[in-house]
């Protein structure tokens, strides 16, 4: 049984890479999931802002207060060094890459341009196989128009790729009014990769304090329909590999995402709920269920129900959402479920 | 080898030396001398070694005494071995200072000669400490300058360790061990040639050994002690003479010379000075330009000072000396004489007794006192003392720098008497604590002495205020050594950073004629005239000053900068005032910038960089009209209808002229009016609380955690509404016992720090507009006119009658009570301050409060305007500060005088009964004084008793019996202090205390750190947390001193953490008073050491009780009789990891950024305690 997929011209024993999650927050957690069966791994976001933001605080906190009254000229004392740029980030991939035997792959979210192509460089630096860019973006500007957006998302892509020399992907926000055309036009910028999607975790409110929290909810297999149907949308029409990246929990979701287009399918929700291990259960599954059915490899069915390949090739588009709409039906309590 | 050129100061110059000899370091902190074991402690947490190659080791121990025991022992057993202290830290190292000389130990001890506390504590500089110490058989090495102490702590060591008699080592508090320098500083090679290793092996094998035993440290009889003492005599006898031959060796190697006592004068003088420490500089200055006027004056340096060598010293005097003035920097009452003067009369008398004297006749020796806590010593003043001495009887005993209109010590001298050079830029800067001007002038001094062939110098004046603390900077910089150990008297650069300084200060009182005036201004070029004070106009035309503005706030907020104006500031300073040719400049402000900043990351070194480059854009020269056009006074110091005492003593002080007041102003037994914080209308405040009446609900939230009692709540009859503005608001009470009254909050704009913890803990938000509460930050100029007018009115409405009607023992009832501690000077957001003022809601007007030295004590004590004040009827706490280390002992003597003074009163009013009237006798003696109307009941029998007895009956015992009458009414005794006492230096007294049963209530404010000191690591810090003496992290865990006290069984405790549970807090308050036995309270103050925002310190409070690590319980032994268990745990079991609250905080997240593998370990270990920790409460409280 051949489960092997390239992805961005990298040989992957398997399809299942974890994506970014704390998990890789640790060379522990890196290790265990390449014991699992992982075939390459997306490390945690370096965020430029958060970087930025820390330093920041330092100053403040250590300066706040001193030199204002002559018995505590200061409160902390001094040291030596703090590692508050992405040090702490670029020794765990040197570590990684030493001690294990998968592909490492950096992720990165950026603010300047000047931080995107110098951290993407200590990244590539450090040894990392390849690198995700988390063009983490909510546009709240009323100024700023779509196709501002879409092209800041080139320039990011354009400099990074010029800084650098291990591929690329890029992961897309969902909220693109032209998905299609804006991945078509960062594959031409030279994306080795889309990651669909991005997951923008919402914000909650707290009806007891009325505040806004923060609130993460992890993924669950329903949420795969989307990056499903852009994949296979997509396939074979842009110059790219495919990642899918939400909504990947259990066989099943591999095999959908595999066979709409994409090179390999990423988890994350599942592993920090049931723990790295699902991945070789992942694993084990899809050689008895390529079995049963009779499939060789993966790459056999990569792209086997995209858009281009399947019967009904309108499935994908406005008339499946009329479809769906029609089906639903009020239950005998006279609520939608 | 070459030698490089640094600017340091007096205490990073001892450290630097003291470090790199010595093996072992026991440390205490205690201003000034705090920074030593700083730099100690820093420099072997980054491994850097001693001149042997290893690293010393660093040891934080409980109190001065602990660090002397823990040397000598070091001592005893051959480690090279030193520590640091001044004031009452040396004094508590005497008794081991005695034994550790008797037995010719070899070690120096580092001095920042500090003043010890007598009618008042005073931090500053003079030599009372050290002289305290003449008897122990120390030799005393006096510094002068930062580069004498970086000399004089090498020479000491190297002559203790062949004397075997040992060292302090001494410079002046403040003025020299907070002074930046340029210095050479010496290299390892200087160190490893002066230090004898040989002397070091002999000091290692006198060390105990068990391989070779013997016994050091017998008792013994009057038959052999007074010889055994004599032995030693050769030792010191030989001292003198080994110093002198240190200080040769070092000349010879270093190329300074020095001597036991150097002369600098004339060589022919007829008037001499003796004096020793940072003034000896500054008469050395003088007298060098009085000889160049061709006066015939000299100066006497003392460096040894003990032993005093009779023959070095006056081999040192002139032959033709006429006049001798000895100067003390120390007051010695009842004396014939200060110490140095004394010494001086017997050398003098023994030299021409024994023809050793270089003259024939008998010079007249005068002595007199100056420069008592770091009290200005100028060179006016030298001369005011040499023109004294020409005088034919001149005046004895004499003060300088002071007017003495009591005993009338003082002299007479011209003020205006000027020698400073012209070739020397000095510059003057007037800032706040916050706007980082004293940061950015330690840059510049550093950049000008080590980047240029200039010598620099830079002191810093810091008033006593904790939140909106005012600044000034004075620099010298120039081509000639520094030897103005002393304030400038005329700038030629003056610059001010705030601009509401100008109608408080006399901010231009010291530029010279010609000087440049650097303003930051809110308004531009062409509008600054038309706002600036008449008297500043005045001054500016006058003194044909160069004008120049820049409005840095809005340069500071373009460039992310903040408040900190500091690089801005200082741009301009180098721009302008041609130090260094402009774009040198910028280079080199750029290069400080990444060397002070660059460890914090890029982003704050391109965020200084870029307020470099946008400071020149906005600096502006502004020409000078001829006339002055403005109409605005400076205001009034304090407002008109204040006392007389705060008029005529405090407003000086206040406006920073307290030097002018004269002896007769000040009050002779240290005692002052409280209540004068009231006066000290501050304005720091940029925004303020503004209080929505229809949003709120009244709960009284924000009252209870103000930490400067500027919110205040009052309920009253609408009746009382009559003459108020239209902008007072109310609302009505939502009381269900007061209906029909009406309700204000009202703010105190002009006592506000702004510090918006009110707006933080506040429930209530407007249904439709959730970012609005019942109370919101606003701007405080255009509120100040109109809520200044409100607060007055409000003062006038009646207060709540207290002991009848509500019961407070809830926060919604208790923002009724006024607070009688008030706009303390503390923290802005301050965690301490609203357990205190909350005491003093409830117990104010029968309190007596012993204070630990500390945070507390200094914004509760420190002039000029103290917090504590009275209520309407005259009542309030009574508070003072014995030290730091007594507390405990010193509020329990309290409560012994007011027990034993209310026994012998209820004994009179028996004896007396039927005389009082037996009923009012028996009422006396059997009231019921458990709440406010019981106490209220008594005070009025004591008044109609009083009266009874005024009615003439003249026997002893009836007069006795009016003196003690008011101890009839029941008093509170508090003994308040923080975890730096309570844990450590004060925790064998606060033990006994507590074993003693009496009734007293102990509230410990804990920061778990040493706050005033500048955050030093007590028994109380967090494992984990990153404190000065625990860079790494402290390795164990928190003391837990609640547990301990429990285990008496009969202690009163309570953990509390009012921004987690202030029911809870209000709660433990009335049952630790109403308990009758020691109570204990420990309080979580969140704390500016924390490295948090502060406005978000209750929100913190929450956190460390939700994680477990401060659970809230109580721990009553009454309630044993009642058959239940004592302890209460009031908090539930954790229900966040504890890293959600830590890593809030810069000093548990700093590790991660310093040592994240340390950082994971101690957090790993820290969140076990906090399981163990609680499963032991949790099954204590289970106990039947």
């Amino acid at each position: 049984m051949d489960l092997t997929t390239t992805y961005m011209g990298m040989a992957l024993k398997n399809p299942i890479v974890p994506s970014s999650s704390p998990l890789s927050e640790s060379l522990d957690g890196i290790r265990r999931m390449e014991d699992a069966g992982a075939a390459a791994v997306v490390m945690y976001s370096l965020f430029e802002e958060q970087i930025t933001l820390e330093s920041h605080q330092l100053d403040h906190f250590l300066s706040y207060g001193t030199d204002g009254f002559a018995e505590a000229l200061s409160y902390f004392p001094d040291m030596a060094t703090f590692k508050v740029g992405p040090d702490e980030y670029l020794n765990l991939i040197r570590r990684a890459k030493k001690a294990v035997g998968i592909p490492i792959i950096g992720s990165l979210n950026g603010v300047s341009t000047g931080g995107w192509i110098q951290y993407a460089r200590e990244i590539e630096e450090a040894g990392a196989n390849a690198l995700e860019l988390n063009v983490y973006y909510i546009p709240t500007d009323l100024e700023m128009t779509g196709a501002e957006v879409e092209e800041m998302y080139l320039s990011i892509l354009r400099d990074v790729k010029n800084a650098i020399s291990i591929p690329v992907a890029v992961k897309l926000s969902p909220f693109f009014s032209a998905t299609a055309n804006m991945a078509y036009r960062l594959a031409g910028a030279g994306a080795n990769a889309l990651v669909l999607f991005n997951r923008f975790y919402q914000p909650d409110f707290d009806l007891e304090n009325l505040e806004v929290v923060p609130h993460l909810v992890l993924s669950n297999s329903n949420e795969l329909r989307l990056p499903l149907r852009w994949v296979a949308i997509l396939y074979g029409r842009v110059p790219a590999d495919f990642a899918v990246t939400t909504g990947i929990h259990a066989l099943e979701d591999v095999l959908k995402g595999l066979m709409a287009g994409a090179k390999v399918t990423m988890m994350a929700s599942e592993l920090l709920q049931s723990g790295v291990q699902r991945i070789s259960q992942v694993l084990e599954g899809m050689v008895q269920w390529m079995e049963e059915y009779e499939y060789e490899s993966v790459a056999q069915m990569q792209g086997s129900m995209s858009q281009q390949r399947v019967a009904e090739p309108t499935a994908f588009e406005r008339a499946n959402y009329m479809k769906v709409l029609g089906s639903w039906r009020p239950d005998p309590a006279g609520q939608l479920f | 080898m070459t030698r490089s050129q640094v600017t340091i100061d007096g205490n990073e110059a001892a450290a630097y030396v003291a470090h790199k000899t010595n093996e072992v370091i026991a440390i205490y902190p205690i201003t000034p001398s705090s920074p030593m074991g700083e730099h100690a402690d820093a420099w072997s947490a980054r491994h850097e070694p001693n001149i042997w190659g290893t690293v010393p080791l660093v040891v934080e121990m409980q109190s001065e005494g602990g660090a002397a025991g823990a040397v000598h022992g070091a001592l005893q057993t051959g480690s090279l071995t030193t520590t640091f202290t001044a004031s009452q830290g040396l004094l508590l190292m005497i008794p081991n200072m005695y034994k550790i000389a008797g037995e010719l130990t070899s070690t120096v001890f580092h001095i920042a000669a500090r003043s010890v506390a007598a009618q008042a504590l005073s931090i500053f500089g003079d030599h009372s400490d050290v002289m305290a110490t003449r008897s122990t058989g120390w030799a005393i090495l006096f510094s002068n300058s930062v580069q004498e102490v970086m000399d004089f702590a090498l020479i000491a060591q190297a002559s203790t360790l062949e004397a075997r008699v040992p060292f302090l080592h001494a410079f002046d508090g403040f003025r020299t061990s907070h002074e930046e320098m340029k210095v050479e500083k010496l290299t390892e090679g200087d160190l490893r040639a002066m230090i004898d290793d040989d002397l070091v092996q002999a000091h290692r094998g006198r060390g105990l050994s068990p391989d070779r035993p013997v016994v050091r440290g017998t008792a013994q009889n009057p038959d052999v002690f007074f010889q055994a003492r004599e032995t030693v005599n050769p030792y010191y006898l030989a001292t003198p003479d080994i110093v002198q031959k240190a200080m040769d060796k070092f000349a010879a190697l270093v190329g300074r010379q020095y001597h036991l006592f150097d002369y600098v004068g004339a060589p022919d003088a007829e008037r001499v000075v003796v004096l020793m420490g940072s003034a000896a500089e500054t008469a050395e200055e003088t007298a060098r330009y009085l000889v160049s006027q061709g006066e015939k004056v000299g100066v006497v340096k003392v460096r040894l000072y003990r032993p005093f060598s009779v023959r070095h010293f006056l081999a040192a005097l002139p032959s033709t000396v006429k006049v001798i003035a000895v100067l003390d920097r120390t007051k010695e009452p009842g004396a014939t004489g200060e110490p140095l003067y004394q010494d001086v009369v017997t050398a003098v008398s023994e030299g021409l007794a024994d023809g050793t004297a270089p003259f024939a006749s008998f010079p007249r020796v005068i002595g007199g006192r100056y420069g008592l806590s770091s009290k200005e010593f100028t060179p006016a003043m030298v001369k005011g003392v040499l023109d004294e001495m020409v005088k034919p009887v001149p005046k004895n005993h004499f003060t300088i720098g002071i007017v003495d209109d009591v005993t009338h010590t003082s002299l007479e001298y011209d003020p205006d008497f000027d020698i400073e050079s012209a070739d020397m830029v000095r510059a003057m800067f007037w800032g706040l604590g916050a706007d980082g001007t004293v940061s950015a002038n330690k840059n510049s001094i550093k950049i000008i002495g080590e980047e240029t062939s200039h010598y620099a110098q830079g002191y810093f004046v810091y008033d006593s205020k904790k939140s909106g603390a005012r600044t000034t900077s004075h620099l010298r910089f120039g081509p000639q050594a520094i030897h103005s150990a002393y304030l400038l008297q005329k700038a030629n650069f003056v610059a001010v950073h705030q601009f509401g300084f100008l109608e408080r200060y006399n901010v231009l009182a010291n530029a010279g004629r010609g000087a440049t005036f650097l303003l930051n201004s809110p308004y531009g070029p062409t509008s600054v005239w038309d706002h600036l004070p008449r008297q500043v106009q005045e001054q500016m035309i006058a003194k044909k000053l160069k004008f120049y503005v820049i409005d840095a706030y809005d340069v500071a907020q373009e460039t992310g900068m903040g408040v900190r104006i500091n690089t801005i500031m200082q741009t301009c300073f180098f721009a302008i005032s041609g130090v260094l040719p402009k774009d040198e400049a910028i280079q080199e402000i750029k290069k400080a910038i990444r060397k002070t900043y660059g460890k914090r990351g890029e982003a704050v070194v391109q965020k200084n960089f870029a307020a470099v480059d946008a400071a020149l854009a906005h600096l502006h020269q502004v020409e000078i009209p001829d006339q002055v056009t403005s109409a605005i006074e400076m205001p009034p110091v304090v407002p008109l209808e204040a006392p007389e005492f705060v008029q005529k003593v405090t407003a000086t002080i206040i406006s920073g002229e307290g030097d002018s007041l004269p002896v007769s102003a000040l009050p002779s037994d240290g005692t002052y009016p409280s209540g004068t914080t009231q006066w000290e209308k501050r304005n720091i405040a940029l925004e303020v609380p503004v209080w929505e009446p229809d949003i709120c609900i009244q709960c009284g939230k924000c009252v209870l955690v103000c930490p400067h009692a500027v919110i205040r709540a009052k309920v009253y009859d609408g009746s009382a509404l009559a003459g108020a503005s239209e902008s007072f608001k109310y609302a009505d009470a939502r009381w269900k016992e007061l209906r029909d009254s009406k309700y204000t909050l009202q703010v105190a704009v002009e006592d506000c720090t702004g510090c918006a913890l009110c707006v933080e803990v506040c429930p209530a938000k407007d249904k439709s507009h959730v970012g609005r509460k019942a109370i919101n930050m606003q701007p405080q100029l255009p509120l100040r006119e109109q809520e200044k007018e409100n607060w007055d009115f409000f003062k006038g409405l009646p207060d709540f009658p207290r002991h009848d009607g509500l019961s407070f023992n809830n926060v919604k009832n208790v923002q009724l009570l006024q607070p009688l501690f008030e706009f303390s000077g503390a923290c802005a957001a301050c965690g301490e301050t609203p357990y205190i003022k909350l005491l003093s809601q409830f117990f104010g007007d029968r309190a007596i409060i012993a204070n630990a030295t500390g945070c507390s004590s200094i914004y509760g004590g420190n002039l000029p305007t103290t917090p504590y004040t009275a209520n309407k009827d005259g009542r309030g706490p009574a508070w003072s500060n014995s030290l730091f280390e007594d507390n405990a002992e010193f509020g329990l003597g309290m409560r012994l005088t007011l027990d034993k003074q209310a026994e012998y009163a209820r004994e009179l009013v028996a004896r007396w009964r039927d005389l009082i009237g037996p009923e009012l006798a028996d009422d006396l003696l059997s009231a019921d004084q458990s709440d406010d109307a019981g106490i209220e009941a008594q005070r009025q029998r004591v008044a109609e008793l009083k009266a009874k007895l005024a009615q003439g009956n003249q026997d002893p015992g009836l007069r006795d019996l009016v003196s003690l009458a008011d101890a009839l009414v029941e008093k509170s005794v508090w003994i308040v202090g923080g975890d730096g006492w309570a844990y450590d230096i004060g925790y064998g007294g606060l033990d006994h205390v507590l074993a003693s049963g009496r009734n007293v209530n102990v509230l410990v404010l804990d920061t778990e750190v040493y706050s005033n000191t500048g955050g030093q690591a007590s028994k109380a810090t967090g494992l984990g947390a990153v404190a000065k003496f625990a860079a790494g992290g402290k390795p164990t865990p928190k003391k837990d001193l609640g547990l301990m006290a429990m285990s008496y069984g009969n202690v009163y405790v309570a953990q509390v953490a009012m921004g987690a549970n202030d029911a809870h807090t209000v709660r433990t308050f009335l049952e630790a008073e109403a308990y009758n036995g020691p109570s204990l309270i420990i309080a979580y103050s969140h704390c500016i050491a924390h490295g948090i925002d502060m406005a978000k310190g209750m929100y913190q409070q929450k956190l460390a009780v939700d994680s477990g690590y401060w659970p809230l319980y109580r721990y009553n032994p009454s309630l044993r009789a009642e058959g239940e268990n004592p302890l209460k745990l009031d908090s539930k079991a954790p229900k966040i990891p504890l890293k959600d609250y830590v890593y809030n905080e810069t000093r548990y997240r700093m590790l991660t950024q310093s040592n994240p593998q340390a950082a994971k370990r101690l957090l790993a270990q820290a969140q076990e305690v906090v399981k163990e920790r609680w499963q032991k409460y949790e099954q204590m409280a289970r106990m039947e």
